[in-house]
């Protein structure tokens, strides 16, 4: 289980999340939405254990996260960070290097899925492909838990498509977990088991997919729109 | 290619009713094997866990069995799949008259443009 515990993060005394508690079940895919700004990447990079919270704690299984922790945890970040002239196999076997529960195999696997291939140098690939390699090196690892970091964002429909594909074809979702921030909730909506929503470094809500649907009659970008509106009065006083 | 669900179900239930859809029309025949949790999971697009519910209420509904090792089928009691044919019937009638009702329209005169379009 990992768990945050009244966990606050500051950046130059600025405050980025606020008190936020949160245990992450293991057999779950769960989204995690909000606007930009709302704190999304610094709460996966806490939980990733690469920044530490200044309150409160973040522990994996009852013991503290720190950048230890990564050998329970495969983070994907938002950013390009993987040398360019590196190509795919080299960044598989960089990949190998680093983390002991990494397959080699498996990533070839997933990167022939994706069809992107893994010769070329990451350079000369375009950002759908970025994209794809990224998927296949973070998926190369056999971990519990995987944090992704807008796997999504500024792809095009069908590399978006080919990921999600990818994620159920390849994780176990008996035995392992995902959380994933993303805009594009329309689409990665059906992935999900739950989804938490983050306003202003407060976890404001989270609920299952489905009962959100079974419940409110709503899919999950309608029901996300709902906590954005100025004031549900103010619209009934319009019409 | 992945499904588009509409908004105002559980992905479950569409899922559901997808799958019968199909038996109904013959696309399914009595006795075939569904494919696995996660290969309908990856055609569809859709988690795991919910193509497992849709599994699970399938059998629940007596229109699938699981075989244990070798997968789920649909089943091979016929008569059990005419049900399925007359409570679809049923519901597809019951959401017509409602619409209709919201718009104002009779039965009767319903009735006869359908009769007109065939």
């Amino acid at each position: 289980m990992l768990q945050l515990s009244n966990v606050s993060f500051q950046y130059k005394k600025k405050p980025i999340l606020q008190d936020v508690s949160f245990s992450f079940p293991i057999g779950q895919i769960i989204g995690l939405v909000g606007e930009n700004g709302s704190g999304k990447s610094t709460l996966m990079k806490v939980l990733a254990g690469l920044l530490q919270p200044t309150a409160g704690e973040v522990t994996l299984n009852g013991k503290q996260v720190t950048r230890r922790s990564a050998d329970q945890i495969a983070y994907l970040p938002d950013t390009d960070l993987f040398f360019e002239y590196y190509s795919g196999e080299q960044l598989f076997q960089y990949y190998a290097s680093q983390f002991e529960d990494f397959s080699y195999d498996k990533a070839c696997i997933v990167a022939q899925y994706l069809q992107v291939d893994k010769s070329t140098k990451l350079r000369q690939l375009s950002k759908g492909n970025r994209g794809r390699m990224k998927m296949a090196a973070t998926l190369g690892r056999e971990v519990p838990y995987y944090l992704m970091d807008e796997p999504f964002a500024g792809l095009d429909p069908i590399v978006r498509e080919q990921l999600i594909k990818g994620l159920i074809q390849f994780t176990d979702i008996e035995n392992q977990s995902i959380l994933l921030s993303t805009h594009e909730l329309y689409e990665v909506e059906p992935i999900l088991d739950r989804i938490i929503l983050l306003q202003a470094g407060s976890i404001t809500a989270y609920e299952e997919v489905e009962t959100l649907r079974d419940v409110t009659n709503k899919n999950a970008v309608e029901w996300m729109k709902g906590f954005y509106r100025p004031s549900v009065n103010d619209t009934d006083r319009s019409r | 290619m992945t499904m588009d669900f509409s908004r105002d179900k559980p992905i479950y239930s569409q899922l559901v009713d997808r799958i019968c859809g199909d038996i109904l029309r013959g696309k399914l025949l009595l006795g075939d094997r569904l494919p696995s949790v996660r290969e309908y999971a990856v055609e569809t697009g859709v988690n795991v866990n919910t193509v497992q519910r849709v599994y699970k209420e399938l059998e629940a509904m007596n229109i699938t069995e699981t075989k244990r090792g070798q997968g789920t089928f649909i089943t091979t009691n016929e008569e059990r799949i005419e049900l399925l044919r007359e409570d679809m019937k049923n519901q597809l009638a019951a959401n017509f008259l409602t619409s209709i009702e919201a718009l104002g329209f009779s039965k009767e005169e319903m009735l006869v443009v359908l009769k007109n379009k065939a």
